[in-house]
C-alpha cells in the first residue's frame, strides 16, 4: 500500500509539473506574441538627463503624444561661469523620449514665449524630409504639431535645425530618442542617459562671469568645453550615478557635437555589451571604447563587479582632463578582491641597471658620459695624491649626492635616514660602504643603536669619485679617518657577488 | 563728406517737421526719421534670378520703433485694432498681451518702450495710419548694416558679436525705452539688440508665396541646407534674422517683436 501510495504521489505531482510546464510554455509564448497594429493613446513621460524613462512593456504600437518645449535660459556652465543654453525642456541634454517600434507619435513642439529665437526639431527617428524639421519650425509663443511613426528600432539623436543650425546646436540643443524594438531591450539594473556636446565660448575655460558664444572658435572646430549633460560637474561628485555591485548598468550615450567626435570610454570597466551606432543589436562584446560620432548614439552595458568611483570620458583625454568631458558612476557594495584586489603593496623600484641615477636624485652629473663629470676629474687630475683635494673632491660630491638625504653635518633624520656622522655602522665596514654606494641598500639596518628600515638606490659615482667622497665622510663628522681608494673601489665594483649585510 | 552729413540732417529736419503735422498729439522725438542714402547692397540669400545684389533706393526711417504710446494713439482713433475687437485672422490671441485694457497701457508696458505683441497686419494698418509704409527686407537689412561709423559694417567681426550676443540671450521682463540700444551711422536707433522688427516682406526670402504653406523653399533654412544659397555663409547674425522672419505668420504677436516704418523720397 505504501508503494501505491509513493506512485500515486508521484504521478500526480508528475501530472502538476505538466500543467505547470504547459502553462508557463503558452504563457510565455502569448508574451512573444507582438501586435503591430495599433491601440490605445499615451502621452510620453520625458526625463531629465540622467534619468531615462521606464522601459515600455506593451506588446503593441500606440499613440503617443509627445510635449516638448523650446527654451532659452541661462544656466551654470561652470562654477561662476554661466551661458544663454537654448534648450529641449530647460536644461542640456533635451529631455529623453521612449517610444516603441511602430508608435504613432503626434509631436507638439512649443517655443517659449520668453525665446528670442524660433526653433524646431530634426528627429534622426524620423523618415521625411529635414526629420520633422520643417513642420516644426516654431515661432516664440506658438506651438507645432506634425505626426510621424517610428519605423525603425534604435537610439536616435534629435536637435534644432534652425539656420544657423550650427549655433542652435552648439547652444545645447540636442536630446535622445529611443525607439524600442518588439519585445524591448534585454532588462538590466540601471539605466542612465549622458550625452556629449561641446561649447564655444568667448573666455577661456574657467572663466569667471556670463560667457558669450564664439563664432570665430566654433568655425574653427576649438571648443573651449567639451561636457557630459551640459555642464562640469554635472556627472561628478554627489551627482556620481549611482550603482550596486553586481548590477548590470546600461548607458543611453549620445553625442550632439556639434563638431567632435567622441571616444566614450569608461575607466576601469569594460563593455560587455555594445549596441553601436544607435542601433538595437549587440555589435560587439567586451569593448573598451566606443566611437560616437555627432548626430549619433550608442548604447553600453557593463556589470560592476568592483565597488569604486568609475570615471566617464572622451578618451581624447584632453577634453576630459581640460575640457571637462568628466562624468562619474559611484558603485558601492563588497569588495571583490579575486576581481581586483586594490593596492597591495607599496615600494620603491630599485632600478637593476642604472643608467643615470645620480641625474634622478638630483645628484652630479653621469660621470661615466663623455662630456659630463668633467670637471670633477680635471680638479682632481693635477694634484690627486693631495688628501687635502681628493677631500675637496669628496665634499663636493658628497653636497650633491649624499647631502639631500645624509645631512650636511651627516647626522641624517632620525627613522628615515641613518647617521653617517659617528656612524658604527660606516666605520665597521670600509668595503661594505663600497658596496653601499655601488649597489645601494634596501631593508632593516641598525645604526649606533637605533633601526632604520628605507632604501638607499646605487649611485652612479666613478671609482674615483666614491673613494674620494667616502675618504671625505671617513674624514669628516667625527669618523675614524679612514681613507678610500680608487683600486679598492674597483675591487668592490668587480665583485660578482655582492653581499649586503 | 561733411557736406554730405549737412545735406541729410537738412532732410532730417524737413521730415521730422512733416511727421509732427501728421501726428499733431505727438511730441515726442518718436515721431523722427532720418534719411537712408540706399546704395548696392548684398542680402544674404540669392534673388530668384540667381543674382546677389539688390539696389536700395534712397528712404526715410523712424528713428526709433514705434512705441506703446504711439501705438496706444493709434488703437484710440482706430477702435477695430483695440485687443477686444481685432479678428484673430489679423491677429492672433496674444495681441497686446500686456497691456492693461484696450486703451490703457497699465503698470506692465512702458509707453516709451517699443510696443510688441503685435502682428504684421497690426503693424502694416499703423503705418498707413501715419502716411507711412513697413520697411523691405532688404531695406531693412540696408539700415541695419550699419556700423556705428560707417555704412557697412556687417563684416566687421565686432560687430557681429555683439549682435549674436543679443540674439543669444533670452527676453528680459520689461523692455527698455526706445533709443537704448544705440544708434547707427545713418542716425536711426536700436535697429539691432531692442527688439525683432516686422518688414513688409518678411516671409519672401524663403517662401514662395503664402507663409501657411509649408513647402517650397522654406526648406533652405534647416541645417545644412540653410547655407545652401547662401552669400555669406558666415554672417550668422543676417541668418538668425532672416530664420526668425521665415518663421512667423501674419498674424503673430510675439513678446518681443515690434516694427518701425519708413517712408519713400518723394
Amino acid at each position: 500500500m505504501k508503494y501505491n501510495k509513493k506512485i500515486k504521489i508521484f504521478f500526480a505531482i508528475f501530472a502538476a509539473g505538466v500543467v505547470i510546464t504547459a502553462s508557463v510554455f503558452f504563457i510565455s509564448g502569448c508574451e512573444k506574441t507582438y501586435s503591430s497594429q495599433v491601440r490605445g493613446v499615451e502621452y510620453a513621460k520625458l526625463t531629465h538627463a540622467p534619468l531615462v524613462p521606464p522601459p515600455i512593456t506593451r506588446n503593441h504600437p500606440t499613440k503617443v503624444i509627445v510635449n516638448l518645449e523650446t527654451s532659452e535660459v541661462t544656466r551654470r556652465i561652470a562654477d561662476g561661469t554661466e551661458y544663454n543654453f537654448w534648450t529641449f525642456g530647460g536644461q542640456v541634454p533635451g529631455e529623453f523620449i521612449r517610444l516603441r517600434v511602430g508608435d504613432e507619435v503626434e509631436f507638439h513642439l512649443s517655443n517659449s514665449p520668453t525665446s528670442k529665437m524660433p526653433h524646431n526639431i530634426d528627429l534622426h527617428a524620423v523618415t521625411g524630409p529635414g526629420g520633422g524639421a520643417t513642420s516644426s519650425f516654431t515661432a516664440p509663443g506658438h506651438t507645432s504639431v506634425f505626426s510621424f511613426k517610428a519605423e525603425k528600432p534604435g537610439l536616435y539623436v534629435y536637435h534644432c535645425a534652425t539656420a544657423p543650425v550650427g549655433m542652435h546646436i552648439a547652444n545645447g540643443m540636442y536630446g535622445l530618442v529611443l525607439v524600442e524594438p518588439e519585445g524591448g531591450l534585454p532588462p538590466v539594473d540601471k539605466e542612465y542617459y549622458v550625452m556629449q556636446g561641446e561649447f564655444y565660448t568667448d573666455g577661456n575655460f574657467g572663466d569667471q562671469g556670463l560667457q558669450s558664444f564664439s563664432l570665430d572658435k566654433a568655425l574653427k572646430e576649438q571648443p573651449t568645453y567639451v561636457l557630459f549633460n551640459g555642464a562640469v560637474g554635472s556627472l561628478t561628485g554627489k551627482k556620481a550615478l549611482p550603482a550596486k555591485v553586481g548590477e548590470t548598468i546600461r548607458i543611453y550615450f549620445g553625442n550632439g557635437g556639434p563638431n567632435l567626435i567622441s571616444a566614450f570610454h569608461v575607466i576601469g570597466e569594460i563593455f560587455d555589451k555594445v549596441y553601436g551606432d544607435g542601433g538595437t543589436k549587440v555589435i560587439d562584446k567586451d569593448v573598451q571604447t566606443v566611437l560616437v560620432p555627432p548626430g549619433g548614439a550608442a548604447m553600453v552595458e557593463f556589470k560592476v563587479e568592483v565597488p569604486g568611483v568609475y570615471t566617464m570620458v572622451d578618451h581624447s583625454i584632453f577634453r576630459a582632463f581640460n575640457k571637462g568631458a568628466v562624468g562619474q558612476i559611484n558603485v558601492t557594495g563588497a569588495p571583490n578582491t579575486t576581481v581586483y584586489s586594490g593596492k597591495q603593496k607599496d615600494e620603491l623600484y630599485m632600478n637593476p641597471n642604472p643608467v643615470n641615477q645620480n641625474e634622478f636624485w638630483g645628484g652630479i652629473p653621469d660621470a661615466n658620459k663623455p662630456g659630463t663629470g668633467a670637471n670633477l676629474s680635471e680638479s682632481s687630475s693635477g694634484n690627486s695624491n693631495s688628501i687635502e683635494n681628493i677631500k675637496d673632491m669628496g665634499k663636493n660630491i658628497f653636497s650633491m649626492t649624499c647631502q639631500a638625504c645624509h645631512q650636511a653635518e651627516g647626522k641624517g633624520i632620525p627613522n628615515v635616514f641613518p647617521p653617517l656622522a659617528g656612524s658604527d655602522f660606516l666605520n665597521a665596514d670600509k668595503e661594505r660602504a663600497i658596496g653601499i654606494i655601488l649597489h645601494g641598500k634596501q631593508g632593516p639596518v641598525t645604526v649606533n643603536g637605533n633601526k632604520f628600515n628605507g632604501v638607499m638606490p646605487p649611485q652612479n659615482l666613478n671609482d674615483e669619485q666614491i673613494a674620494a667622497v667616502l675618504t671625505y665622510v671617513y674624514h669628516s663628522f667625527g669618523n675614524s679617518g679612514k681613507t678610500v681608494t680608487k683600486e679598492e673601489v674597483n675591487k668592490i665594483r668587480n665583485q660578482k657577488v655582492v653581499s649586503f649585510k | 563728406m561733411n557736406s554730405l552729413r549737412i545735406k541729410y540732417l537738412a532732410l532730417l529736419l524737413i521730415v521730422t517737421a512733416g511727421c509732427c503735422f501728421s501726428l499733431p498729439s505727438e511730441k515726442n522725438k518718436s515721431s523722427k526719421m532720418a534719411y537712408i542714402a540706399g546704395g548696392e547692397f548684398t542680402p544674404l540669400y540669392k534673388l530668384n534670378n540667381g543674382g546677389s545684389n539688390v539696389i536700395v533706393k534712397p528712404f526715410y526711417m523712424d528713428v526709433y520703433p514705434v512705441t506703446n504710446n504711439q501705438f496706444l494713439e493709434f488703437v484710440k482713433k482706430n477702435p477695430q485694432w483695440r485687443r477686444s475687437r481685432v479678428k484673430q485672422i489679423f491677429a492672433d490671441h496674444f495681441y497686446l498681451k500686456d497691456w492693461q485694457n484696450d486703451t490703457t497701457l497699465g503698470i506692465k508696458v512702458d509707453g516709451n518702450s517699443p510696443v510688441t505683441f503685435v502682428s504684421w497686419f497690426a503693424a502694416n494698418a499703423y503705418a498707413k495710419w501715419a502716411g507711412k509704409r513697413l520697411p523691405t527686407v532688404n531695406e531693412w537689412e540696408f539700415a541695419a548694416a550699419a556700423g556705428k561709423n560707417k555704412p557697412y559694417a556687417a563684416d566687421d567681426a565686432e560687430f557681429n558679436k555683439k549682435i549674436i550676443e543679443w540674439y543669444a540671450k533670452s527676453n528680459g521682463n520689461k523692455l527698455a525705452e526706445v533709443g537704448s540700444a544705440g544708434s547707427n551711422y545713418w542716425g536711426v536707433y536700436d535697429m539691432l539688440g531692442l527688439v525683432w522688427e516686422w518688414t513688409y516682406d518678411f516671409n519672401s526670402a524663403l517662401l514662395t508665396g503664402d507663409s501657411r504653406n509649408d513647402s517650397g523653399t522654406e526648406s533652405n533654412t534647416f541645417c545644412g541646407g540653410g547655407s545652401a544659397n547662401a552669400t555669406d555663409v558666415k554672417n550668422y547674425a543676417a541668418f538668425m534674422r532672416y530664420g526668425f522672419r521665415s518663421s512667423l505668420k501674419a498674424n503673430y504677436t510675439i513678446q518681443n517683436l515690434g516694427f518701425r516704418c519708413v517712408k519713400d523720397i518723394r
